[in-house]
């Protein structure tokens, strides 16, 4: 984009060249035994990108949304499951703890997250509470030196990987009374429960977190008690953002390999390029991937501007992801039989981006956003 | 509106299909697995040769009767449903075009689920643009010689009587003929195993040709006569295509029904949300246009006055609505839609490929045009 800075374009050049080495040739492998690219997530720690937006004193680079959207990209061409899991990790976890942890927890946990020596995760979905997210019911109770947590949280990418997990819970019965601790590895009554089968994203690894009496020190409670809400709805608006950088990457490499299959397939005694039908198809799914780059960006440089539209983020998540899958599936189309095969990466795609459409808040929770916020003076 | 008998065929197979057919699917969908003994038993039920009349062991049904029972298979499993209407459409090949002693010697054993068939036109080099085929039937004394390779083969390898297009003559669609081929042919193997994004359970594979002699009486019609056979054929599969795909979208949206009643957010059943009521609305009216359109086309058949125009509308907008409707099922029931704990994000695999078998809906379009162009111009 025009408006990167120098930075952000040298960030963008050496994630590209690392995804096409690292990600691009194991995504097919790690797909399709749902395994784990572990070798590829440490080496984003010598890249520098585990903590892009973290600061440099714990390692960090320093960068906001647009340079963490770039990279969502770049590695979202090439894998969008090892992508989803460096974002549940850098977004997620080291953001989070980065806003809303205090000085002490950051020189604790910050520095191993940001060199790939830890992995991190976040709890906030349940079974029960999934577009309904305040409504979580995961208990965290006072205890003499801390807190004892009681629930299960669902669809936590990266849980089987993680020694750090960022996690939300309930102290208290108002609506809105949430807090949040940092629970490691290893702390009593908390396991890692049955890991979750995806129909993509499977080089993502997915579980349940188990908190059966666990206890922390109440050092391990991230900000005040009770006041969470405010940070997991600012979070929820770099995540948006982010993820929507996965779909971006999702269609622009579904364009690339469109336009190069069509000037390569003979049919009927011309390369398919020739017919029209196929120029629709490319014309436009270029075109609106074109619009899904300028709105994105335009919205996360907005965002590290501190300009922050109400609702804007949700209308990036709502608009990107859902435009991504139709252009998969019109990849797909366009290579026929060869696309359905798993020869070509376009399947995996659209497995993939899917997720997009319900992961970090549903379209249609997305909706309800938009459309609660432009009716705000409703009375009734 | 079902006759006494459709109401009958699709209860029984509303049965055996959810006994034995749904508690393997996830399974085997995961394995890439196809169980015969399956196949033979919806064969035994007499639905592995439903449009063929009962002196050739078929069931003598008609194509809107086929088109109800194959939705109903589909509606468990694609992959069967699939693997039924390949191998119908080998034996109606066999049985409009064949001479007596080839229906008696190939038809019983497809008609009865025994075996299999399996259809081979495509290749590496022509998937829409068939006509361009490569494989060459060489004439030689008492057959011909086929060398060449077929792939995305339904069945392949597990099919016993195969109909192949191969070249005769020149270039273009009159130098193609039709041949049967069955397994064991000397010249004949399987190259490797497609690995797909949908249609796990059906194996889907290379078929090769390397100087495999085949007799002069499995030669179907006389030289040059293929593309002819294998077009009527395509117009068929266009029906049965379209049947599935009703299939599968009419259990997403039960699915999406169902579910949605019984999950609660924001202390209501989310079904109460409007956005979701006029989703599930939506579908349940583009997949009843849907059905009606098979339905339809079935008809035209069974008076005996096939339409292709009809059949492309069918197969078009079912297969389109298949792809939509499974596509905002996995998205009503979100994250746990989107796990292999329920089967609708496996339904979203086996729809996509309904847009590209049979014709891609691409290619349909073109005929739809092509019809409507010929139509204007007789005035």
């Amino acid at each position: 984009m025009w408006f990167f800075s120098a930075e952000e374009k040298e960030l963008q050049k050496v994630c590209r060249d690392f995804a096409s080495r690292e990600l691009a040739p194991f995504a097919e492998k790690h797909d399709h035994e749902e395994s784990f690219n572990l070798s590829a997530f440490k080496k984003m720690g010598e890249l520098g990108v585990l903590g892009i937006t973290a600061d440099p004193e714990y390692g960090g680079a320093g960068l906001g949304a647009t340079a963490a959207t770039i990279v969502m990209e770049e590695f979202g061409k090439a894998c969008a499951g090892s992508t989803l899991s460096y974002l549940a990790h850098s977004i997620l976890c080291v953001n989070n703890i980065q806003n809303n942890g205090s000085p002490e927890q950051k020189v604790k946990y910050l520095p191993k997250l940001i060199s790939g020596e830890h992995i991190g995760c976040m709890g906030m979905s349940e079974p029960e509470y999934g577009s309904d997210a305040v409504g979580i019911q995961t208990k965290a109770k006072k205890t003499d030196d801390g807190f004892e947590i009681n629930g299960t949280k669902m669809w936590i990418t990266n849980a089987q990987y993680a020694d750090v997990a960022y996690v939300y819970t309930r102290t208290g019965e108002e609506r809105k009374n949430l807090s949040t601790f940092i629970v490691e590895k290893g702390t009593p009554g908390f396991h890692v429960g049955k890991p979750i089968h995806k129909m993509g994203m499977r080089s993502s690894p997915t579980g349940e977190l188990v908190f059966d009496k666990a206890r922390v020190n109440k050092s391990q409670l991230v900000g005040k008690e009770g006041d969470s809400i405010y940070h997991m709805m600012k979070n929820l608006d770099i995540e948006r953002i982010t993820i929507a950088g996965i779909s971006l990457g999702i269609a622009q490499a579904c364009v690339d390999q469109c336009v190069k299959y069509a000037m390569e397939r003979k049919q009927f005694g011309k390369h398919i390029g020739n017919f029209q039908l196929i120029q629709k198809m490319i014309a436009e799914m270029a075109t609106e991937t074109e619009m899904m780059r300028t709105f994105l960006y335009s919205i996360a440089k907005e965002y590290d501007n501190g300009v922050r539209g109400p609702s804007v983020a949700a209308m990036v998540k709502l608009q990107i992801p859902k435009m991504a899958t139709k252009i998969a599936l019109d990849a797909i189309q366009l290579h026929g039989g060869y696309g359905y095969s798993r020869e070509f990466p376009l399947e995996r795609m659209m497995r993939d981006n899917k997720l997009n459409e319900i992961g970090a808040g549903t379209n249609e929770v997305m909706i309800m956003i938009i459309a609660k916020n432009l009716l705000k003076d409703m009375r009734d | 509106m079902m006759n006494e008998l459709q109401l009958e065929l699709k209860n029984q197979l509303n049965k055996f299909c959810l006994s034995k057919i749904e508690p393997h699917m996830e399974h085997d969908d995961e394995t890439e697995e196809f169980r015969m003994s399956l196949f033979n038993e919806l064969g035994s039920l007499g639905f592995c040769g439903m449009t063929i009349p009962e002196e050739y062991g078929g069931a003598g049904l008609t194509y809107t009767d086929s088109a109800i029972a194959l939705e109903e298979i589909a509606k468990y499993s694609v992959a069967y449903a699939v693997t039924v209407s390949v191998s119908t459409m080998v034996q109606a090949i066999i049985y409009d075009f064949g001479n007596k002693s080839q229906k008696e010697k190939y038809l019983p054993k497809l008609t009865s689920g025994e075996e299999i068939g399996a259809f081979c036109l495509s290749e590496s080099g022509a998937g829409s643009d068939a006509g361009s085929l490569k494989t060459t039937a060489k004439k030689v004394d008492g057959g011909y010689i086929l060398n060449g390779n077929k792939m995305w083969i339904t069945s392949g390898g597990i099919a016993k009587t195969y109909i192949v297009m191969a070249r005769t003559g020149g270039e273009g669609s009159k130098g193609i003929s039709s041949f049967i081929v069955r397994d064991g042919a000397p010249g004949l193997s399987f190259g490797k195993k497609e690995k797909k994004m949908g249609w796990r359970a059906s194996p889907t594979r290379e078929v090769i040709f390397e100087n495999c002699f085949v007799p002069d009486d499995q030669r179907l019609l006389a030289e040059g006569e293929g593309f002819k056979v294998a077009m009527a054929a395509l117009d068929k599969g266009r029906i049965t295509i379209g049947a599935v795909a009703v299939g599968l979208a009419q259990r997403a949206l039960e699915e999406s029904v169902k579910y949605s009643l019984t999950r609660q957010q924001f202390n209501q059943a989310i079904f109460e949300f409007q956005g979701l009521q006029f989703m599930m609305a939506d579908m349940a009216c583009e997949i009843e246009a849907s059905r009606l359109l098979v339905l339809e086309a079935a008809k035209f058949y069974d008076i005996g006055k096939p339409n292709q125009k009809i059949a492309s509308f069918a197969k078009l907008k079912a297969t389109d609505t298949a792809m939509k409707v499974t596509t905002d099922a996995v998205q009503i029931l979100g994250g746990v839609g989107y796990t292999r704990e329920y089967p609708l994000e496996r339904f979203m695999r086996d729809a996509k490929v309904l847009q590209i078998v049979e014709g891609t809906n691409q290619v349909q379009r073109v005929v739809i045009a092509r019809q409507l162009k010929k139509e204007f111009s007789k005035h």
